[in-house]
Formats: structure tokens, C-alpha cells, sequence
């Protein structure tokens, strides 16, 4: 038998956060659930020495001791049917009916294949800070840190913080594009503020502009790269290479869902009306997923949404902070847009699927995903193509296939529990 | 700082606690696992997505280091 709760929020971001506190507001029995193991997603997650930040420590601790809060660590959505989602913990797996279902899923790092990127030391850039906040050992190594984006700042100074000699950010983006954007931040405050208080924590770490991290090398693991700026190729030594050209929404459980999709350059992302629903009943999403907007523009949606799924009214005040924080990812991705060099940097040999070690060249055949995934495997494993069919999207090859369950590997008696009620209870969605 | 003592390949460590078993590898060896063609991998994207990090916790295969916490008497075993 499912347990049923008016709201479920999946994510623990500040997307997911705002609309379980909203919808806390309204009285609403919330069931609240993240893959990781504690609230705070990616940018406000919890450093296991510095705890969250003060702004999200204050709101996490207030909704999580909530009485008509269950909160879910550590819990993935497997398979989802009508009003009720397949859950998948540590231990077990369970049944869970909704009223409403909010959406606060975020975004991933975009990764994209060059020479050595499956190395050991080569990571994300937010994926080093994520594993730094974690205990990832950093002190005295040398990190270069790579790609694109206001996120290097951040994982910079989250590096610098955990003991790392920062030797460089190299961004993609050339000077013109990066200080055109800066000019236009005054138009979001809150914006400004976080990039003057990561500048002045970095003082000293030199800033590249229009340099591309090409190669990777290493013998068993990542000893030096090779980057094309302004000033010609250079090699650098260091163990660490913090490498992400931006994000990508996280997208499969909506659309495993049906939930109807728009498509964000070569990344599909959903689509919501203005209360944050989506063209399915009792479906809403929040933040990152509907196109990437930052950590406010999560927050002003995730409100929206919880307030909207408990059947409140949503201040018109609201929905202008909403589309002001809209035009901001506008400004980014417009200014961060990616130098097509950076789609031509692997080879035929690189690894292009890291879960089932297929090389660019073994697609080279193939128009689209699925026969590719047929023929080579690639796109098969574990990590269910989220990274190669990312890359391969983004670099123009195949656009991204649908999803269909287990959104993500489950175990046989999770899977016994989802075919033993769909033969009984209808279809799977 | 707390210490839990958790068992890596049969070597017993000391560790803060709080961290991830991905972090508490990577103080001991560069790499969790061995790719389908040999080659040596660790984490890579630090927030679950890329299962480059998976590894036998406790008897179970297949766990991604990087989503999990230490505890007290964790067995871990890595395969790269």
C-alpha cells in the first residue's frame, strides 16, 4: 500500500526547498526526497566542515523539524504510475502516492569529451567542489580549474578553501563576451554581490580568458594538461583538472513522466506556465529543469510551485521577481556561449562513453542514439547515457533519446515490487 | 574532528566522519574502479550521475562512492 502525502517534492536544492516550505505554509503533508544524503542539491550543499551556508542552514533545519515534513535521503525515483512514484532507497524500495508532484530535479554539469578526460583527476568543475565539500583530499594539490561560466569562480574559491594551490581558471569565453556580462550584473544585486565576494576570495588565482583545455595526460592518473589561449599552447603540470562548460537540466523523470519538453540549445528542458505547471495534471517543476537560471531564479520558482500545489494564491510580486530572474539566464548563456573548438577536441580514439568505453570513432556510422546504442553499446551503462548522450547532443551528433524505467540501475527486488502492481493496476506511464 | 574506522580492501583506516567513501578512498589511491576495456577511473562528475565512482560497500556491489557517507565497521572494496 503507497503512502499518501498532498505534496511531493523531488530534489533538495533551493528549488525544492522553497516549495516545501511554501507548501509547509499552506498546511500541506510534504514528503520531500534527494538521491544525495543530506537537503541542500548542489549549490547550497553541505561541506563536512563548514556546514551549509548560513541562509540555507536556517530554512533546511526549520522545514526538515516540521511535523508535517518526511524527509527521504538518499532516495531515487525508479519508475513513476498514476499519482504514485516508485521509490528506491538504501535499503529498500517503496510506493509513494501524491496529490500534487513538484519537480526540483536541477541540473547536471555539462561534460564534453577531449584527449584524457577519463583519467583519474580529471573531474566536473562543480563536480570537484561537490567532492571537496565531501572530504576529497585537495590539501597542497595542484588544481587547474576549466570550461565555462560563473560556476569556476565557485569552485575555485571552494577548492582555495579546502587547501588546494589554485594554479588558474581558464575560461573558454573571450574577454569581450565575459566583461560584457559582467557590466550587465548590476541588474540582478544578489548576483553581483556573490561574484564581488568569490573575486575577492580569490585574489592571487590568476583569470584566463579564450583558453581551451585540449589534452589531458597522465600515466595512471592525471599528471598534465595542455591549453590553447591567446598565448599559444601550453602545458601545465598539475593533479587536478576542475573541467565543466556549464549545465544541463536534469530532465528524465519529467520526461519519463510525459511531461512536455522545450528544447534550450541542444538540451531539452520543461515547460511550465506561469504557476510552474506542466502539461501534465498534478505535475509542477521548479528551477534548473525548466532552463538554467541560477540558484534565485530555483528559489522564486520553487515557491511559486509549492504555494501554487497547495492551492494558494501567488502575489503578482512574486511573478515578477520570477521573470526578472529569467532574464538573467538569458544573459548568461548568451555570453558564455561555447567556442565550437571545444565540439572537435576529442579524437577518433577518445572515449566518448565512459560507462561502456566506446570511442568517437566507433559512432561515426550512426545518425541517432538509439541504433548507436544498439550497434556499440554506447549510452548502455550505468550512468544511462547521461553523460555521453549529453555530449553527444551538445556536440551535435544524436539528439538526446527519450527515458524510459528504471530512470536509474535498481535493484531486482525494487524492480519484482514495480512489475508485480503495474500487472495488477494499469499501465506504466 | 570525529574519526570513523572503516575497512578499504581489507586495510583498516582511520577517517574523519562526515566525508564521502569516495573521499576516503581517494586518501589512500587514485582510482575506484576498473573500465570494461581495464583502464583505471575515479569520480568525475562528484553528484552521482556518472557511476565512475562505483564500488562494493558492506557487500553490495555497484554503490556510488561519492553519494555515500562513512559509517563506523564499513567495508569497502574497489575493483580499480
Amino acid at each position: 500500500m503507497a503512502e499518501r502525502y498532498d505534496i511531493v517534492i523531488v530534489g533538495a536544492g533551493p528549488g525544492g526547498l522553497a516549495a516545501a516550505q511554501a507548501a509547509l505554509a499552506q498546511n500541506a503533508r510534504v514528503a520531500w526526497l534527494d538521491a544525495q544524503a543530506t537537503a541542500g542539491g548542489q549549490v547550497w550543499r553541505k561541506d563536512f566542515q563548514h556546514g551549509w551556508p548560513q541562509r540555507a542552514e536556517r530554512v533546511i533545519t526549520k522545514v526538515l523539524s516540521h511535523p508535517n515534513m518526511t524527509w527521504m535521503p538518499q532516495t531515487q525515483v525508479i519508475a513513476a504510475e498514476q499519482n504514485e512514484l516508485l521509490l528506491q532507497n538504501e535499503r529498500q524500495a517503496l510506493r509513494i502516492a501524491y496529490g500534487a508532484l513538484i519537480l526540483a530535479t536541477g541540473a547536471r554539469e555539462l561534460l564534453l569529451p577531449f584527449p584524457g578526460w577519463t583519467l583519474p583527476g580529471v573531474t566536473g568543475a562543480g563536480g570537484l567542489q561537490a567532492l571537496a565539500k565531501q572530504g576529497w583530499p585537495l590539501d597542497g594539490r595542484r588544481v587547474v580549474i576549466a570550461g565555462s561560466g560563473p560556476l569556476l569562480f565557485a569552485a575555485a574559491v571552494t577548492a582555495k578553501r579546502h587547501g588546494a594551490r589554485v594554479l588558474g581558471i581558464y575560461e573558454q569565453a573571450n574577454q569581450t563576451a565575459v566583461h560584457a556580462f559582467a557590466r550587465k550584473l548590476w541588474r540582478w544585486p544578489g548576483k553581483a554581490l556573490q561574484a564581488a565576494a568569490l573575486r575577492s576570495q580569490l585574489a592571487g588565482i590568476p583569470y584566463h580568458y579564450g583558453s581551451i583545455v585540449t589534452r589531458a595526460l597522465g600515466e595512471r592518473a592525471l599528471e598534465c594538461i595542455e591549453v590553447d589561449g591567446p598565448r599559444g599552447m601550453q602545458r601545465i603540470e598539475c593533479e587536478q583538472l576542475a573541467i565543466g562548460y556549464g549545465l544541463v537540466p536534469n530532465v528524465e523523470l519529467a520526461h519519463m513522466l510525459g511531461c512536455a519538453m522545450t528544447q534550450e540549445g541542444a538540451h531539452p528542458c520543461v515547460q511550465v506556465d506561469a504557476s510552474q505547471r506542466t502539461n501534465i495534471a498534478n505535475v509542477y517543476a521548479a528551477g534548473e529543469l525548466c532552463g538554467i537560471g541560477g540558484r534565485d531564479c530555483a528559489w522564486v520558482e520553487g515557491r511559486i510551485a509549492g504555494i501554487a500545489a497547495s492551492g494558494g494564491t501567488i502575489g503578482a510580486a512574486l511573478l515578477q521577481q520570477q521573470r526578472h530572474a529569467r532574464k538573467f539566464a538569458i544573459a548568461l548563456r548568451k555570453h558564455f556561449k561555447l567556442d565550437p573548438y571545444i565540439h572537435d577536441l576529442a579524437e577518433p580514439d577518445t572515449l566518448i562513453c565512459r560507462c561502456e568505453d566506446v570511442p568517437l570513432q566507433a559512432l561515426k556510422d550512426y545518425d541517432e542514439a538509439r541504433s548507436a546504442k544498439l550497434a556499440t553499446r554506447c549510452g548502455m551503462g550505468a550512468c544511462q547515457g547521461r553523460v555521453c548522450g549529453t555530449a553527444l547532443a551538445e556536440l551535435g551528433l544524436f539528439p538526446r533519446s527519450g527515458q524510459r524505467p528504471p530512470l536509474f540501475p535498481a535493484r531486482l527486488a525494487t524492480l519484482g515490487e514495480f512489475a508485480s502492481s503495474s500487472d495488477t493496476e494499469g499501465s506504466i506511464s | 574532528m570525529t574519526q570513523v574506522r572503516i575497512d578499504i580492501n581489507g586495510q583498516v583506516l582511520d577517517v574523519p566522519a562526515g566525508i564521502s567513501v569516495a573521499a576516503a578512498i581517494a586518501r589512500f589511491r587514485p582510482s575506484m574502479r576498473r573500465s570494461v576495456s581495464g583502464q583505471m577511473r575515479a569520480p568525475f562528475c562528484g553528484m552521482g550521475i556518472c557511476f565512475e565512482c562505483r564500488v562494493r560497500i558492506d557487500g553490495v556491489a555497484q554503490q556510488r562512492a561519492c553519494m555515500t557517507p562513512v559509517r563506523e565497521g564499513m567495508q569497502v572494496i574497489t575493483d580499480g
